[in-house]
């Protein structure tokens, strides 16, 4: 129960502060928006309002990513920034426990921008959501959030040592959107893309959207793209440990 | 000479001390990855909605990326100064405003071409387009100037993060703006009129028509006239973003908000 609340607190102090922020909230709305425009504008000339609709689907995804991707990759950073990061450390809770809500909340900062895409789409190109199976559809958003979540606190955990791993997060920003096959059938790819894509939850997120939207059965999808959210949970979890044993003995938990 | 120093050395300085990004670390990511990725993924798209060809995106998509230097440094030109608390004494300084500020922009116009001529160069390799040999040193050239207009509009960034606390945000918005409006991923044909009536006014747009134009084939001479609009434009940026620097220089002094913003 105390691990439920403490997740839950987490998330939601989290995504309070997020709000507030321009760079996180405001341009996490619009910094999507402008790759979805031009998609769209790409898209709209072959004329098939299908691809329009498939294009929309990916693009409301790429927002959840890109709130994630940057901000994920200098969450502990951010915390050393602000003197925060040897008392979260320190608190008895398992550490991974601190993270976990901090990198769902920024991936679920990224339903503002959805919402925006799907309106945006609607307002100015017409594209129209019927939705042929509502609840799989509310099934796969929220699966998709907390996979792409746990994949940045993944990516936060990984990187803790890059002290400049925002630029890590910004430059995967545009390889998950190509390789996750947000925008591009991955069919187009060569080959040895494919793999990758595989072990990527968002892939099988946008795929779960788009089969729910569409008129697939999403829930292969649903539960893939929620399994790899549990591994790399679990693989972050067992490196949180080796990170905050190297830090401790270095001394270098707060060095910036 | 003391202005000639102060352009030079200056801005040099200036753009090693505040411009953070010229780690390997972040340089990489940032300069080398992301515009590769990002002429891939439109090249794709543009595969995916059969637009255009792939020569098209790597032109527009590695010109554009030109942007992100040359938005970023110059806005830190002033939002770095303030975060180091030294900006107060920069501008208490009684040396030449024109040399202090223009000489901050060089050393930005070089990164600018040098992104732009790297993802010219490499998307070229990566896709396996071809480009006429005759057409090298005038692509150069339109790096170059496009860099150079860019730098312009950075000004004016530059002179808006002396009003606006988040900088790197205004610079975000701006790039979002020149990937949509300039024609970089979609033929300015083909987007609404009042779309490219606004692409004619803004920078990159003529660079970019020029760059196609000579990796088709087209002569320096019959491009001539673009790549002059796309200097010219960045001109006017140029001296709009002084003019609004010495103008909100001035209002951040009455106001006492140098330190605020």
């Amino acid at each position: 129960m105390k691990t439920l609340r403490l997740l839950g607190l987490g998330w939601v102090f989290q995504l309070k502060m997020l709000m507030q922020s321009a760079f996180d909230g405001f341009l996490g709305v619009l910094w999507p928006l402008f790759f979805a425009t031009v998609a769209f504008l790409m898209f709209r000339t072959s004329g098939d309002p299908k691809t329009l609709l498939y294009a929309s689907l990916g693009a409301s995804v790429m927002g959840v990513w890109s709130s994630t991707s940057v901000a994920a990759s200098s969450a502990l950073q951010r915390e050393r920034w602000q003197g925060t990061l040897e008392l979260l450390v320190t608190t008895p809770a398992h550490f991974s426990l601190v993270l976990l809500p901090i990198t769902i909340a920024m991936s679920t900062i990224g339903l503002y921008s959805m919402v925006a895409t799907f309106l945006w789409g609607r307002l100015l190109f017409g594209i129209g959501l019927d939705i042929v199976h509502p609840f799989l559809f509310v099934l796969a958003i929220p699966a998709t959030i907390v996979s792409i979540g746990m994949l940045g606190f993944l990516l936060s955990v990984s990187v803790v040592r890059y002290r400049t791993a925002w630029a890590l997060g910004n430059a995967l920003e545009y390889p998950v959107w190509l390789v996750c096959g947000f925008l591009v059938p991955l069919s187009l790819f060569p080959g040895w893309v494919r793999p990758i894509s595989w072990v990527l939850a968002p892939t099988w997120g946008v795929r779960a959207i788009r089969s729910a939207a569409l008129g697939g059965s999403a829930l292969r999808e649903i539960a893939l793209c929620l399994a790899l959210g549990l591994v790399y949970a679990l693989i972050g979890i067992l490196l949180v440990d080796t990170v905050l044993r190297s830090a401790r003995s270095r001394a270098s938990l707060s060095l910036t | 000479m003391t202005a000639a120093r102060i352009f030079l050395i200056g801005g040099l300085t200036s753009y090693r001390a505040l411009f953070g990004w010229l780690t390997p670390w972040i340089l990489i990511p940032s300069f080398l990855v992301a515009p590769l990725f990002q002429i891939l993924l439109f090249a794709y798209i543009g595969r995916a909605a059969n637009l255009e060809s792939d020569r098209f995106y790597v032109i527009g998509n590695a010109l554009q990326y030109a942007a992100v230097p040359c938005l970023f440094a110059m806005g830190n030109t002033v939002s770095g100064e303030r975060q180091q608390h030294t900006l107060p004494l920069v501008l208490a300084t009684p040396a030449n405003r024109l040399a202090l500020f223009v000489g901050r922009a060089l050393p930005v116009i070089v990164n600018g071409f040098l992104v732009a001529a790297f993802g010219l160069a490499a998307g070229c390799v990566m896709l396996g387009i071809h480009v006429p040999a005759s057409a090298l040193a005038p692509l150069v050239l339109v790096a170059a100037v496009t860099a150079f207009s860019c730098t312009g509009l950075g000004l004016v960034t530059a002179a808006l993060a002396l009003r606006v606390r988040e900088n790197a945000v205004t610079s975000n918005v701006l790039f979002g703006v020149l990937l949509i409006f300039c024609g970089v991923n979609v033929p300015l044909s083909a987007l609404p009129d009042w779309m490219a009536e606004v692409a004619g006014g803004l920078p990159l747009t003529h660079g970019i028509a020029a760059g196609r134009e000579l990796a088709a084939g087209a002569s320096l001479s019959s491009t001539a006239g673009l790549i002059a609009t796309e200097a010219l434009i960045g001109v006017a940026y140029g001296i709009a973003g002084y003019a609004l620097l010495r103008l909100l220089e001035v209002e951040s002094r009455r106001r006492a908000t140098l330190e605020v913003a």
